[in-house]
């Protein structure tokens, strides 16, 4: 035990963003020179972070539990501390953070249009908000106290706020409001579960809100049911889940690819981590007695998603909503209770994140070349972007689960686990998966096929030219892992399962983990459960 | 009939020597203003002024390091001029937070860069608007502006350590009537100080009388003004109950109108928005901080033996304060009078506080006291207040300041640093993490809850998440809206104002950073004596 190495996790992306803040400010220089600067600095330190990352990775042990704890004490009079630790759940969403952080920078290198004469300010804004971002997500997926959970997961919305409200398009100012609404509402109703923690845990004796004690308390029926459901519903907010999902596409249709997916494949997850952290880690009787409800609304979650999807005509509101189908997907998995919905929903997690960053960053490369977010507006683009185009094709498979690639294994779990449950839930579910066909299929069709465009290729503008070398640097590693994590999901399954294990051991539920051995395309063999 | 022989009471100088302090001061002020020419009066009177509360504060911590722990543990300090003022735990701590703000209040006061050289406040006040005496006098400094706050911080020492229902009284008048007079000498925009200072004086008058009504009722049950001879005829219950609960409700009633609690409220608005922005800044913070104290002792003290004579009443009260507050401040289109509403929802969130008591027996050791969390809550929301008035001061247009939100749309691109620190002090206001509001809210709500008031604790996140619309809708008015038409524009303040706003920042900051060493002080104040 030498360097405290979650902690340097946590702050180096916040010391790179207070950097590339000042950057414009102390070293004067043209507007161009001082955001290639800044630029520079968040690249670096965002590289900085998944070294440690990785780093972290390699010092974890696949025994489980959890490691490189790092305990002190901050509000002694609330039994508060600054306690961080890493688990299989939480590594898994930790590498996750800092590998797409990264890409998000060097994805949208060009996307921050500084107004004439400017200093470079909003480039550097940018970066600093994203750095800070990937600072306060990490120390939401390692924070081992309740108090300290709580205050980071409100403490990321600063950040998502200011990256929506002044760097996208559009009506982006209503945007931002509606999004921070929504997710402080669900935050202030978490509030009050967090206040009735401490309450319970004071009348048991000494108040502390480390989640180690809070798991030892006895608390009673009724206070576990409520506790449940104030943690639920803003975790249902922040995932999201119907009906509490409509900030999700107005949200992303105005913000910057870039920014979505900082939202969507890290911050979302938060409310997918809270409901395995809180909702079963210290409610796990109330949780299987919501376990009804909660399974309706993410099926509805599911098909009414990938509905709406299909309905879009932009296409960053259509990605946006294709998450509502697969946060509820999540959520089915996380509630079957079983190990095969528990660790094909943390593999479900991983997934969703690398292949939606991909569709999303395309996407964005798409939408530049286009200048219209309108999928009606594209159209055969296949024959003058070949490159874009197949990205587009393998990041949209991978959204619809074609086997080979990553997400197949997690949603072939997560389905699995569902018919284990019930054999209707398991046939709503799978219509999920038939929609998902439709929506990505037919928008490939419909953004990339047919007739080129007029200006394609005739005026050879950098406009309609295929990706170059940065956008392909941003995107091919999310390929790499989509394809090698589809063939070989073995070091997913190694993280998540010792954590399956003690989770389901503390909910009381017995059965074999997954199989591991064989590869991508036979988690279906995977040991029934009983 | 002989008369009684005279006997001199005992005034234990050794604990009151601040107050006596604070008004000498005020005393030496005035003859300051009858002896010294008008020319040379601004600096000594805040030198003065300055040294003097200085002083005081220094005054506090002595006699708080000297007090010692009464037998039992729970409280310390002593009861002092033949009972009538208890000089205990709280009453230094709130003598320590009065004596901070009002030091930045008298820094505020004496503020002259911003008009161009001369105060914010009338030269004349006898001087009828748009007279010719009023420009005849224009370029003239009022400086009778000192003394008359040195009254009024005496007055707010001697309330929360008033013992006796007289003492109450009278330190209830002597901290009013100056800041009557101060509201009405805005330099600027006269009427509408003149109109402030007019609705104040006279439903500030109204509401002393039904306190004294009230006095004469309780005295009617009890045959006794100290709290401590209430106390025990409320346990004997000897007396009159209709009498008693009549006085409560009357004593009440100029006590809530004093925090500005609904239905007590309407003053509040017009006179934050009339009075010059100084003295609002001050008195946000003093007043409200000096009320709550006198409501604390008053209720725990004299009534404390039978809280459901007055909890229902306050449940009603907090409920209607912050739903009337939060709703309210959601119309307003000028900032003054926003954070006047956001004020009066404070007020509600105070009292969701103040009626969380609990007798000692049923709290854990080292829990929360409502005590404790009404007095750190105090803090922070000063801090917060006084620096948001004093950044409102800054932002002017030609005609002085500029209150008015259309004129503040876009401050965030001129004068990001101003906007900047604004935006964290609602922040602060709106209890997001990381700030210092969040930790007094949460020590709010958790007492309530933990008192059983969970009703109270839903409309408080209720009204938080509405509170929370209208901060961030002024932050995004800031940052991304474009301007139309006139804007104002900052003005650099001289060192004066620009400390009082650091003051404030860096408590807002260090309060919600480390909130432990404050949270431990106000535990450490303990418990009010009788």
């Amino acid at each position: 035990m030498s360097l405290p190495w979650l902690t340097l996790l946590i702050v180096v992306p916040l010391v790179g963003a207070v950097a590339a803040a000042l950057v414009p400010r102390l070293a004067p220089a043209s507007g161009d020179a001082a955001a290639q600067r800044s630029k520079q600095i968040g690249l670096g330190a965002s590289l900085l972070t998944l070294v440690l990352g990785v780093a972290v990775a390699a010092q974890y042990e696949v025994s489980g539990g959890m490691q490189l704890a790092e305990t002190h004490s901050w509000i002694g009079a609330l039994g508060v501390h600054y306690a961080l630790g890493v688990d299989g759940l939480g590594l898994l969403l930790v590498l996750l953070t800092v590998v797409l952080v990264p890409i998000v920078l060097l994805a949208s290198w060009h996307d921050v249009e500084e107004e004439p004469g400017a200093t470079g300010q909003r480039t550097a804004g940018f970066v600093a908000w994203a750095l800070a971002l990937e600072g306060l997500a990490l120390a939401v997926f390692l924070a081992t106290d309740v108090f300290l959970f709580y205050v980071v997961f409100e403490a990321t919305l600063i950040p998502a706020y200011f990256l929506i409200g002044a760097y996208g398009r559009g009506d982006r100012g209503f945007a931002a409001l509606k999004f921070l609404m929504y997710q402080l509402g669900g935050g202030l109703v978490l509030l009050g579960g967090v206040i009735g923690l401490y309450v319970v845990s004071a009348q048991a004796g000494t108040p502390s809100y480390l989640i180690s004690d809070l798991q030892r308390l006895d608390l009673g029926q009724d206070a576990e049911r409520w506790l449940f459901v104030a943690f639920f519903v803003a975790f249902a907010v922040k995932a999201p889940l119907f009906p509490l999902h409509t900030w999700l596409a107005d949200t992303t249709e105005r913000a910057t690819p870039g920014t979505s997916v900082l939202l969507v494949c890290v911050l979302d997850k938060i409310g997918t981590f809270g409901m395995l952290r809180f909702c079963l880690g210290l409610f796990p009787e109330a949780s299987q007695w919501a376990t009804p409800v909660v399974v309706t609304i993410a099926l509805v979650s599911i098909v009414y998603g990938a509905l709406l999807a299909i309905g879009q005509d932009d296409v960053l509101r259509l990605i946006g909503l294709t998450s509502l189908s697969h946060f509820g997907f999540i959520t089915l998995g996380i509630f079957a209770f079983s190990s095969q919905g528990g660790s094909g929903s943390i593999l479900y997690m991983v997934n969703h994140g690398i292949g939606t960053a991909a569709l999303f960053l395309v996407a964005g490369y798409l939408i530049r070349r286009r200048g219209t977010t309108r999928i009606s507006e594209m159209g055969g683009m296949e024959a003058a972007t070949p490159v874009l185009a197949g990205m587009l094709l393998i990041a949209g498979l991978a959204t619809l689960s074609l086997p080979g690639l990553s997400p197949f294994v997690s949603e072939m779990l997560v389905i699995i686990a569902a018919f284990d449950q019930h054999w209707w839930v398991g046939a709503v579910a799978v219509s999920g998966i038939v929609l998902a066909a439709i929506y990505v299929l037919w928008a490939y069709q419909r953004m990339m096929t047919g007739p080129p465009p007029e200006d394609a290729g005739s005026t050879g503008s950098a406009r309609t030219l295929d990706l170059g070398a940065r956008e392909l640097a941003a995107i091919v590693p999310l390929v790499v892992l989509l394809i090698g994590l589809g063939l070989y999901p073995r070091p997913l399954f190694e993280a998540s399962n010792p954590y399956v294990a003690d989770l389901m051991t503390h909910v009381g539920v017995q059965d074999d983990a997954p199989a591991v051995t064989q590869p991508a395309a036979e988690p279906a063999a995977a040991p029934e459960e009983q | 009939m002989e008369p009684a022989a005279f006997v001199k009471p005992t005034i234990e100088y050794a604990q009151l020597w601040p107050v006596f302090l604070v008004f000498g001061v005020a005393c030496v002020g005035v003859l300051l203003e009858a002896f010294l020419p008008r020319g040379r009066r601004a600096v000594p009177q805040l030198a003065l002024a300055v040294a003097g509360l200085v002083a005081a504060l220094i005054g506090t911590v002595v006699v708080a390091s000297r007090s010692g722990v009464l037998p039992g543990g729970q409280a310390r300090g002593r009861i002092t001029a033949e009972g009538s003022i208890a000089v205990d735990g709280p009453t230094l701590f709130f003598w320590g937070l009065i004596l901070v703000f009002a030091l930045g209040g008298a820094l505020l006061f004496a503020e002259r860069r911003l008009d161009g050289g001369v105060s914010a406040f009338s030269g004349q006040a006898a001087a009828l608007p748009g007279s010719d005496a009023e420009r005849r006098t224009q370029h003239l400094e009022q400086t009778e502006v000192f003394p008359l706050l040195m009254f009024a911080v005496g007055g707010m020492l001697l309330f929360p350590a008033s013992n006796d229902l007289l003492m109450m009284f009278v330190a209830l008048e002597v901290l009013s009537l100056p800041l009557y007079l101060l509201c009405g000498l805005a330099r600027r925009r006269r009427l509408l100080s003149q109109e402030a200072a007019m609705k104040y004086f006279l439903l500030g008058a109204f509401s002393s009388a039904f306190f004294l009504y009230g006095v004469a009722l309780v005295y009617g049950f009890s045959g006794t003004m100290t709290f401590a001879g209430i106390d025990q005829a409320v346990r004997n219950d000897a007396g009159n109950r209709v009498l008693l609960l009549l006085g409560i409700g009357l004593l009440s009633v100029g006590l809530l109108f004093k925090v500005g609690a609904v239905p007590f409220q309407s003053w509040t608005p017009d006179v934050y928005q009339g009075a010059p922005t100084a003295v609002t800044a001050f008195m946000s913070a003093g007043t409200k901080i000096a009320a709550f104290g006198a409501i604390l002792r008053l209720y725990y003290v004299a009534f404390g033996a039978d809280p459901s004579m007055w909890q229902p009443m306050l449940w009603i009260v907090a409920i209607a304060s912050m739903v009337v507050g939060a709703v309210l401040a959601v119309v307003q289109t000028d900032v003054k009078r926003m954070l006047a509403y956001s004020s009066i929802a404070h007020t509600g969130f105070l009292l969701t506080g103040v009626l969380g008591a609990q007798s000692l027996t049923d709290l854990a050791p080292g829990q929360v006291t409502s005590v404790q969390a009404v007095l750190f809550y105090l803090a922070t929301y000063g801090c917060a207040m006084l620096g948001a008035f004093a950044l409102v001061s800054l932002v002017r247009d030609a005609s002085g300041e500029a209150s008015s939100t259309a004129r503040w749309v876009g401050l965030g691109r001129r004068s990001p640093l101003v906007a900047g620190v604004f935006a964290f002090f609602l922040l602060s206001m709106a209890g997001i993490p990381l700030t210092a509001g969040f930790v007094g809210k949460w020590a709010v709500f958790t007492v309530a809850l933990s008192a059983g008031a969970w009703p109270v604790v839903v409309v408080a996140i209720g009204s938080s998440i509405v509170a929370v619309f209208f901060y961030v809708r002024q932050i995004r008015l800031m940052f991304f809206t474009e301007p139309v038409g006139e804007v104002a524009t900052v003005t650099r303040p001289s060192a004066l104002t620009s400390a009082t706003i650091a003051v404030g920042l860096a408590g807002t900051v260090v309060l919600g950073l480390v909130p432990g060493p404050v949270l431990d002080l106000a535990a450490h104040a303990g418990q009010f004596i009788r």
